[in-house]
């Protein structure tokens, strides 16, 4: 364990919590004219927050709130104090900004190395660190952590997925931190290459996140590389990487000295007891340029408050079951059907008819978009209409950060196969991976 | 020139799906349309159906009703003795006048004669035209495919 106040009596760790909440009230309230506002529409001033039951009355954050203040709106500090800057992709061209000061890095960097603890990654560990390095959280997250235990990180990113088992096998990686998915992958490229995974590898864990995972996934993975599985849950709103980490009992602990967890239902905004299914609410205590009240993650969840058989007293979330929005998870990557939306208006000019499929292609995930020709857009030439298809996948590219294959369909075609108001076909394994 | 060269050729746009180019086929012959020449462009997932019909302007509601993606183009056609060498002439011709051709399809007429049809961008239709009748070429009206 890395730090013992996660396995602090529950009192103990409350005490500090209502301490940390409190004086994060005070900040935002007093630096975030969206926060004094949203405080004052509600009655309430930073002082009659007196224990931790007062949270419930305090107002939500929304992802909508975030790019409405985008840039840099929500931040409570100037920028000469900011280290850090990640976003992700937008929806309607305008991006999700989130900006960390020293410290914030120091409650980064501990909550990775908590993460990475769980099976106790250290000095003599190589740290394959297989998440996309840049803006998405992943990367450096990992990146960070690894070196704070003291484990030499091998920042091998996404992609090249024959050069990267060279490295796993040469350097002798014992970590795997990757998506599900690339696991799933990686063996299978392996298996083709001829490698024995289990004698020609020394993996022993892996700390596998950022996309939904079957019970069979995992159990796959376990099997497949001998390695313990570890599930690293977190988004870059909250901090990234780090909110919550799976320890080898199976459990998925919040690090809620820094993130205090919620879960409601989604309708009514009502604060469920533990054992009800909701959605998942963080509020972060400790974090100085972005702070967040009650940040509505859209990850439906339950939390258990029982303390676990590896000593940690942390409260326990279950594996995200599913979203309480639109939000598609295509290999680790967020995308909204709005952003494929916003695509096609832009280079058609119009918004055609167009639904979204996800299928699989052996273990990965692929995104196709069906548009719709009209008499609008028909070009008389294959070449034309290549081009289209092409311009297309290439602004997909660009603004999703995946590849998606285009196919042109006539009109009528969608309405006729799938019913006129479904946007969204996904035929990708039920058990989990289906959000 | 156009006006009196040009002819009216339907496009439409068909996925790669069985059963599709009977129901185009099935709506022009419920309709009375004669086919006068047809030509099917084809890429991995989709095909253009290309048309000259007795009757554009009744195909294209017709079309248009039964849900199809359709456009209509002007293209010309030049009738040709019907011998080795008679095609070769007419895109050196279009070469010389240094005009791209989009595509081209032809049928064999009676006696003797075949007919070529050509579309070009449609900035360079009436140089086309021009090139050809200059060049001594026989050029088809619109009348002959139209009733």
């Amino acid at each position: 364990m890395w730090n013992e106040i996660e396995s602090a009596p529950r009192e103990e760790l409350e005490k500090i919590q209502l301490r940390r909440l409190q004086d994060t009230c005070q900040r935002v309230y007093h630096l975030v004219p969206f926060y004094k506002k949203k405080f004052d529409e509600l009655g309430i001033k930073p002082a009659d927050v007196r224990s931790l039951e007062d949270l419930k009355r305090l107002p939500f954050t929304t992802k909508q709130d975030l790019r409405d203040h985008y840039p840099f709106g929500l931040f409570t500090v100037p920028m000469d104090q900011v280290v850090r800057i990640h976003s992700s992709s937008g929806t309607t061209g305008k991006p999700t900004v989130v900006g960390y000061t020293k410290h914030d890095m120091e409650v980064w960097i501990e909550v990775m190395a908590r993460t990475l603890s769980m099976v106790d990654v250290g000095p003599g560990d190589v740290v394959h660190n297989a998440y996309g390095y840049g803006l998405f959280t992943g990367g450096l997250g990992f990146h960070y952590g690894a070196e704070k235990v003291g484990a030499a990180v091998v920042p091998s990113s996404g992609g090249f997925t024959k050069r990267q088992l060279l490295l796993m096998k040469d350097f002798g990686a014992t970590i795997l931190a990757c998506t599900p998915s690339f696991a799933l992958h990686l063996a299978e490229v392996a298996k083709e290459e001829g490698y024995e995974l289990k004698k020609d590898f020394k993996i022993r864990a892996g700390f596998f996140g950022a996309e939904p995972a079957s019970q069979g996934l995992r159990e796959e993975l376990k099997e497949q590389w001998g390695l313990i599985y570890c599930e690293a849950y977190g988004l870059s709103e909250i901090i990234g990487p780090g909110v919550a980490a799976g320890c080898p009992y199976g459990n998925l602990h919040i690090f809620e000295d820094h993130f205090i967890p919620e879960v409601i239902d989604p309708e009514t905004g009502e604060v469920l007891p533990d054992g009800e299914e909701g959605e998942l609410v963080f509020t972060t205590v400790t974090k100085q340029a972005l702070p967040i009240i009650r940040y509505r993650t859209k990850d439906i969840t339950v939390l258990h408050r029982e303390p676990c058989k590896c000593g940690r007293t942390l409260t326990v979330m279950e594996s995200v079951k599913g979203r309480a929005d639109d939000m598609l998870i295509v290999n680790g990557v967020n995308v909204f059907p709005s952003q494929v939306e916003h695509v096609l208006t832009k280079v058609e000019g119009t918004t055609p008819n167009y639904v979204i499929v996800l299928d699989k292609k052996g273990v990965l995930d692929k995104l196709e978009v069906w548009v719709e020709v009209d008499d609008k857009t028909f070009a008389d030439g294959i070449g034309a209409l290549e081009a289209l298809k092409a311009r297309l996948q290439q602004e997909m590219l660009n603004d999703l950060y995946i590849n998606v294959k285009i196919k042109l369909v006539e009109p009528k075609t969608l309405e006729r196969s799938m019913g006129k108001a479904k946007r969204i076909i996904d035929k990708r394994d039920a058990e989990g991976l289906k959000k | 020139m156009i006006k009196k060269y040009g002819i009216k050729q339907l496009s439409i746009f068909l996925e790669n799906r069985k059963g599709r180019l009977l129901e185009v086929t099935k709506a022009l012959r419920d309709a009375s349309i004669n086919i006068r020449a047809l030509a099917l462009a084809e890429s991995a997932e989709f095909g253009i159906l290309r048309l000259v019909v007795n009757n554009p302007e009744k195909a294209k509601s017709v079309l248009s009703a039964s849900g199809f993606t359709l456009r209509e183009q002007d293209v010309f056609a030049v009738e040709v003795p019907d011998e080795p060498g008679s095609f070769c002439k007419v895109v050196e011709i279009l070469s010389g006048a240094d005009i791209n051709i989009d595509y081209t399809y032809a049928f064999v007429g009676g006696g003797k004669k075949a007919v070529l049809i050509f579309k070009v961008p449609s900035e360079r239709l009436e140089d086309a035209i021009k090139a050809l009748l200059d060049s001594g070429m026989t050029l088809v009206e619109p009348v002959f495919f139209y009733d």
